[in-house]
C-alpha cells in the first residue's frame, strides 16, 4: 500500500517506516512484505514496541514524524475506514458504494501525506499536536507490561501462563484492539479476525473501529 | 539466571531470591540508574532509596522501579521481570513532541533506528497480518 507512495516521494526528504505488530515473529510478515515488493524499512515489532512508544491502539495507524525528529500528527488511523462494518460476512463483499466510499478515502489519506511531504500542509502546530497527542493512564502502562511478559513467555511455550497475561493486558485496555487481536492470533492464525473479532466490533455500536483522522475527505 | 525484560530490551541478570535484588552494577546495566551515597542516580538527578531496598550492596530493583512510578510484573516462578513504562513518563514524553527513539530489526534481522531518519520527513505506519 505504501510503495507508491514512497517511489514517488522518496526524493523528497522522506521515508516510510512500515511496523508489523507482529508477536508471531519476521515469518509471518514476510509474505506481505515480498509481495509488496517493499524498498522502505519493514520492521518486524514481536513485543508491539512502537504502539506501546506511541500510544496505538489499532492496526493500520500512522505518526508523522518532520525533519527534526517532532511529532507532527499524533497516531491516528492510517487511512482506513469503518465500511468493513457493512460487509456481508457469508460473501466477505461490501456494496459497490461503500467499496467506492473506502477507495476515496485511501486517496485522500494518501494525498494529505503527500502534500505534507511536499509542502508542510497539514503538519499541526506543537499546541495542537501536544492535544491530539494519546493520554496513557496507569491501566494502560500496566497492560503493556502484561503484554510484554505475555509475548515472552508465549515465546518460551508457557502458553497458559502466558494467555493469562495477554489477557489481563486487554482487560486494563479493552480500547487496544492490537493487544486482543494479538492475543488471539497467538491462540490460534484466523481468531483475530473470526466470531469473536466481529462480536467486539458489533458491541461497538456507533462508536468508531477506525477513527476518523482530522483531514479533507473524513466527513469531519 | 533472571531475566529482565524493558525499554531497553532483555538482560540476564543474576539475582537474589526472593525479589530482584541485583548488584549496584548489574542495576545500573538494566535501569540505567547507578548507586551512589545519595541513592540512584542519572545524570545529574538522584532517587534516595529507602533503607529497606539496599542490602549488602545489592539493590531492590523492583522497589526502587516502582518508587519511580513504573509498573513491574514478574512470572509466577518470579525469574523473568518486566520493568514497564509508567504513564507520568509515558505522557511526558508524548507532550514532548520529540518522537521517541526505538530500534527494530527489519527481515533479515538488521536493527534499525528511527533517530538515524533525522533530517527526513518519516511517515510511520503499523500494520499487521492478523
Amino acid at each position: 500500500m505504501w510503495q507508491l507512495l514512497y517511489d514517488e516521494l522518496k526524493d523528497h526528504n522522506f521515508m516510510v517506516v512500515a511496523v508489523a505488530e507482529e508477536s508471531r515473529g519476521a515469518e509471518h510478515a514476510r509474505p506481505w512484505i515480498e509481495q509488496a515488493k517493499a524498498t522502505y524499512w519493514c520492521l518486524i515489532d514481536t513485543d508491539h514496541r512502537v504502539a506501546d512508544l506511541f500510544g496505538m491502539v489499532n492496526v493500520p495507524q500512522s505518526v508523522w514524524i518532520d525533519e527534526a525528529g517532532r511529532v507532527v500528527r499524533p497516531a491516528e488511523t492510517a487511512g482506513s475506514t469503518d465500511h468493513f462494518r457493512r460487509m456481508d460476512l457469508a460473501t466477505r463483499t461490501m456494496s459497490p458504494d461503500d467499496q467506492a466510499a473506502r477507495q476515496a478515502a485511501r486517496t485522500a489519506y494518501l494525498d494529505a501525506v503527500r502534500d505534507w511531504v511536499r509542502t508542510g500542509r497539514y503538519a499541526l502546530p506543537a499546541d495542537a499536536a501536544r492535544r491530539k497527542q494519546p493520554r496513557i493512564t496507569a491501566d494502560i502502562a500496566l497492560a503493556h507490561a502484561h503484554f510484554r511478559l505475555g509475548v515472552w513467555l508465549r515465546r518460551q511455550g508457557r502458553r497458559a501462563e502466558a494467555d493469562r497475561h495477554l489477557a489481563e493486558a486487554s482487560r486494563l485496555h479493552p480500547e487496544s484492539w492490537n493487544m486482543w487481536r494479538q492475543a488471539a492470533d497467538l491462540e490460534a492464525v484466523g481468531k483475530a479476525s473470526g466470531p469473536e473479532f466481529w462480536a467486539r466490533v458489533q458491541a461497538l455500536g456507533d462508536k468508531p473501529y477506525y477513527p476518523p483522522p482530522d483531514l479533507p475527505g473524513f466527513g469531519r | 539466571m533472571t531475566t529482565v525484560l524493558n525499554d531497553a530490551g532483555e538482560h540476564a541478570v543474576a539475582a537474589t531470591e526472593g525479589g530482584l535484588w541485583l548488584s549496584a552494577s548489574d542495576a545500573e546495566r538494566v535501569t540505567g540508574w547507578a548507586l551512589k551515597p545519595e541513592g540512584m542516580c542519572r545524570d545529574d538527578a538522584c532517587v534516595p532509596l529507602p533503607a529497606a531496598a539496599l542490602r549488602a550492596g545489592k539493590v531492590d530493583v523492583a522497589a526502587f522501579w516502582e518508587r519511580l512510578g513504573n509498573p513491574v510484573l514478574h512470572d509466577a516462578a518470579g525469574a523473568t521481570w518486566v520493568l514497564g513504562t509508567g504513564a507520568e513518563a509515558r505522557n511526558d514524553a508524548l507532550a514532548d513532541l520529540v518522537a521517541p527513539d526505538f530500534s527494530l530489526p527489519d527481515l533479515s534481522g538488521v536493527p534499525h533506528a528511527l533517530s538515524a531518519l533525522r533530517g527526513r520527513k518519516v511517515f510511520l505506519a503499523t500494520w499487521a497480518s492478523w
